[in-house]
Order: structure tokens, then sequence, then C-alpha cells
């Protein structure tokens, strides 16, 4: 479950050799270094805390400063990653996008764009109503929400109107299209969860 | 956006002449059936150019066989061998879907643009 914390820079356009043109997200991945390395013995179970973006000092406050001691760097955002070797990581060392090869797929893991208060027509697919036989104000609604007096309630988990977006998204086995190592650029086949400039977790996927 | 218009500015192509809307382009394509390639031309009156950078595209309108026909090409895609410009049209639009409702005659030319 090797990973990298990575910024969204936008979506274009590349043609691959064959003159195709392919949709990319381009995402600017690390360069991140880990900051605490948790292991079976101490913490129960064994992953990688690995922190991005380096701030000045006063941006942060004190007990981060402090937890980041060991690492030698100051970072605003930490992350953690499960791993499987705990031997293959020190606290304090680089990861960089060359942890990834072409052709790799990767999980994006973000926080989608929020949409606000939306209709279930827009939060959970449903048709709608009829528009014609004598049907008035049911374009949009979202019909029966239960039987009557038994039970007498609407069932917890009913599909209702509410706030929309803006929650944890992950978009499987992405294509990995170009890695440019010198600007620490992924491109990745594809759409990915949130605006630009949001945080993302990328993943290698399983194969 | 800057920084991804300078991971892909490699992608941009700068042998391809300016044209705009009303302009009357032979473009030529690459072709790949099966394992051949070919050359094949597209010739016609751009009626549109849209998008910016390597995100740009530009549409082409033609009548063939009374029928119109548009097609619509990436700016930069690399399939594309050669675009020449024919003649510059005098139009006062930088779209024109106009020319869908026209017929005869005036559905397949614009007014040339005068040269000084």
């Amino acid at each position: 479950m090797e990973g990298i914390i990575g910024k969204k820079l936008g979506q274009t356009r590349i043609f691959n050799e064959n003159g195709e043109n392919i949709q990319v997200t381009v995402i600017e991945a690390g360069p991140c270094y880990i900051t605490q390395v948790k292991t079976k013995k101490v913490d129960g179970y064994s992953s990688i805390q690995i922190g991005y973006k380096e701030e000045k000092d006063n941006r942060l406050n004190k007990p981060k400063l402090g937890h980041l001691k060991k690492a030698g760097k100051s970072l605003k955002i930490l992350r953690e990653f499960l791993i499987l070797d705990e031997k293959k990581y020190k606290t304090g060392d680089k990861i960089t996008v060359e942890i990834f090869d072409l052709g790799n797929k990767v999980n994006v893991t973000g926080t989608s764009k929020g949409k606000g208060f939306q209709g279930v027509m827009r939060r959970h697919g449903f048709h709608g109503g009829q528009a014609t036989h004598g049907q008035s104000d049911r374009l949009r609604a979202p019909g029966s929400i239960g039987a009557s007096s038994d039970p007498s309630r609407v069932w917890k988990g009913m599909k209702m109107p509410g706030h929309t977006g803006d929650e944890k998204v992950t978009i499987k086995n992405l294509d990995i299209v170009k890695i440019d190592k010198k600007e620490n650029l992924l491109f990745v086949k594809g759409a990915v969860p949130g605006a630009k400039n949001c945080i993302l977790k990328v993943i290698k996927a399983k194969v | 956006m800057d920084k991804v218009y300078n991971a892909t500015k490699d992608y941009l192509r700068k042998d391809l002449p300016d044209f705009r809307a009303g302009d009357s382009l032979t473009v030529t394509i690459k072709i790949t059936e099966g394992e051949k390639t070919r050359a094949q031309e597209f010739k016609g009156i751009c009626i549109a150019r849209k998008g910016s950078g390597l995100n740009s595209t530009f549409m082409v309108r033609k009548i063939s066989h009374g029928i119109g026909v548009e097609r619509i090409f990436p700016v930069h895609s690399p399939k594309i061998i050669s675009i020449i410009k024919n003649s510059s049209g005098n139009v006062k639009r930088s779209k024109l879907y106009y020319i869908r409702k026209l017929k005869g005659k005036k559905a397949t030319k614009v007014k040339e643009l005068k040269q000084r």
C-alpha cells in the first residue's frame, strides 16, 4: 500500500505515441517525508505517516513541531499509509513520484466538491415523477417513503434530500500515463475527486 | 494552471498556420486501418475554434453529396499532418453556426476577405 500525498493541479489532455488523445489529471505529488513509522509491536498495526508541503516553523503549532522533530522537516499535511514491511522504512526518508512506474495503476482518494443541499434526483439518482397524466408538482419528487400504520414511521437510512458532496471519495485503478520526475508531477488518466489545489492521497492499486 | 501548461507545452504544435472561423481549410489527417496508415483530406470551412492551449479544437464543415458533414479536430493532435489555408473569410462572428441553416451555394461559401 505504498503511496504519496499530492495536490490536484487540473485537467488537460496529452497525446500518446499513436496520436490518440488521452484526458489526464495532473497531480503534483510530493516530495514527502516519513514522519513516523508505526509498528505492530508498539502501535498494534504497521503503517507509515508521511508529511507533505514544507512550511515555515511559525505557521505550525508547537505540538506538531515537536512531533515532526524526528523527521527534521516542518510539514503541513500529514497522512497515514498502511504498509506490509516495517523494516523498509525509516523516519525522515524522502518519498517522491519515483515509487511509481509508467503503466502502474493507482487509487486516488480525495474530498469531493461540495454540492450543497440537493434533492433526491441529484443526490441518489432517483427518476422523479411523471410530467403528464394529470400530475402537478411531482417532477422531482421522491415518491413514497414508506408504508402506513405499520410501521408508522420512516425506516432508518431512507434516501432523502440533504447535503451532497464534500465527502471522502476514492477512484480506483487509474492508469499512470506520464511521470515528470523533475517537477514531481503525476499524469493520471481520467478524473479524480475534488477541486483544483485539493489534497489527494495516491496509493498503488493492488494488482 | 501554469504548472500544467509548463508540463504539457512540449505537446503544443507550432508548425501549423494561423487560422480562424470563416477560413476555408484543407486538413490532412493520418488514418490507421489495421496496420496500414494513409492520409485523408478534409476540405471545408472552419466554423468554430474553441478552447485554449492544448485543449483547443476547431470545427470544419463541408457539404458532401448534399449532406452537411462536420468534424472537430484537436488543434495540437499529432494525427494532423498538415493544415492548408485556402482562403480567409470575411466574417463578423467567431462561431458560424448560422451556416447550418443556409441552403445551396450560400451553405458552402462565406465572403472572402479582400487582400489589402
